[in-house]
């Protein structure tokens, strides 16, 4: 018993452990998921965050013990984001013919994003740092926290609320999207990945090539939109 | 694979490295896709070296978000405190984006006249 005590004390402090149950929760959760048909609660980050955060609680691990382990999949994100320019390359064509829709589609989405989060939370009740790191939700995790921090929120609840609406606009956005009758692979794809970045984007992957390669694209050019874009609004508005 | 690795990091490195030297607003892996587009359309060797590696990593870009995802953990009591107004908030303006994307891309491009519904998802 104290030999497996020992070795617990030893596993839970190297990177290891909470690597490999990092990666084996989301197998866990991608293996529901296509088990239940893709059903919209069951999403594998869900499933994932649900699992890790039980096994920590259970285990009293701390977020910090755990990020030591979970650092080297939240590092791919700067890479994975650099890999977007292949898809977008690779429809170029369809780009550069749309690229007045495009770019007004996504000025149009940006605001949007930034001011209805913020509008609503506000008329709710929200308190100002939950407000701060909501602004940003619908850009990628890294470039949301840093825009948050700047600003002066809690970059940590930034990333979560980043999450959701990564998972509610996966979830939520192919629905919508029919409901309005839009069916243009480019168009749907462009409009989940202004919403829900990256999340959204591996969700458009599954529709088509096409889809997944537009909210690649509006994904990183929401991180720039988004990135001009909230200082001044700020700026605009005083204090949010 | 690493040869593929090899090229993302380095385009993430020079990316990191202007947007700190010139002080953008744009996150330093932004710049890097940037960076990485130019020189794909320059070079379609380069294209096909990175396709395979990329495309794989762009298919479970979601396991990439799970770690930040747990970060739930820190603030529990803020998210169950303030959950009304986080949960509405999220779920309309998630919603309200996609809307007001999508049909400003259809009025803009139906205003244009441009053909946009070939191949459908």
């Amino acid at each position: 018993m104290t030999r497996l005590t020992e070795i617990w004390v030893y596993l839970s402090a190297s990177p290891l452990l909470h690597l490999a149950l990092t990666l084996v929760a989301y197998l866990i959760g991608d293996w529901l998921y296509r088990r239940a048909n893709h059903h919209a609660l069951l999403h594998p980050v869900l499933l994932a965050v649900v699992m890790l955060v039980t096994a920590l609680t259970l285990s009293g691990t701390d977020y910090s013990t755990y990020f030591e382990g979970a650092q080297f999949v939240h590092f791919l994100l700067g890479p994975a984001t650099v890999a977007l320019a292949v898809p977008l390359y690779l429809n170029l064509a369809r780009v550069k013919r749309l690229w007045l829709p495009l770019a007004a589609g996504l000025v149009a989405g940006a605001l949007t994003a930034i001011v209805s989060s913020v509008a609503i939370a506000w008329a709710l009740g929200a308190s100002d740092p939950t407000l701060l790191a909501l602004a940003p939700k619908s850009v990628t995790a890294p470039v949301a926290m840093g825009i948050t921090e700047k600003l002066g929120g809690p970059p940590s609840l930034t990333a979560i609320l980043v999450v959701s609406t990564g998972i509610l606009g996966a979830v939520l956005g192919p629905w919508a999207l029919d409901m309005l009758k839009v069916r243009d692979a480019a168009t749907r794809g462009f409009a989940i990945g202004t919403a829900s970045h990256g999340i959204g984007t591996a969700r458009a992957f599954q529709e088509s090539e096409t889809a997944g390669a537009f909210a690649g694209l509006a994904m990183g050019l929401n991180t720039l939109a988004t990135s001009l874009l909230l200082p001044l609004l700020v700026q605009l508005f005083g204090t949010l | 694979m690493i040869n593929a690795l090899a090229i993302l990091l380095v385009f993430q490195l020079m990316g990191e490295f202007l947007s700190h030297f010139l002080r953008l607003p744009i996150p330093g892996p932004v710049v890097g896709m940037a960076l990485l587009f130019v020189a794909l359309s320059v070079s379609s060797a380069l294209t096909e070296r990175l396709r395979e590696t990329a495309q794989t990593i762009l298919q479970h870009l979601s396991l990439l978000f799970v770690p930040a995802g747990v970060g739930v953990m820190l603030h529990a009591q803020r998210v169950l405190d303030e959950w009304l107004a986080i949960s509405v908030a999220l779920v309309a303006s998630t919603l309200l984006t996609i809307a007001v994307t999508a049909f400003t891309i259809r009025t803009v491009a139906h205003w244009m006249g441009v053909r946009n519904n070939e191949d459908r998802a």
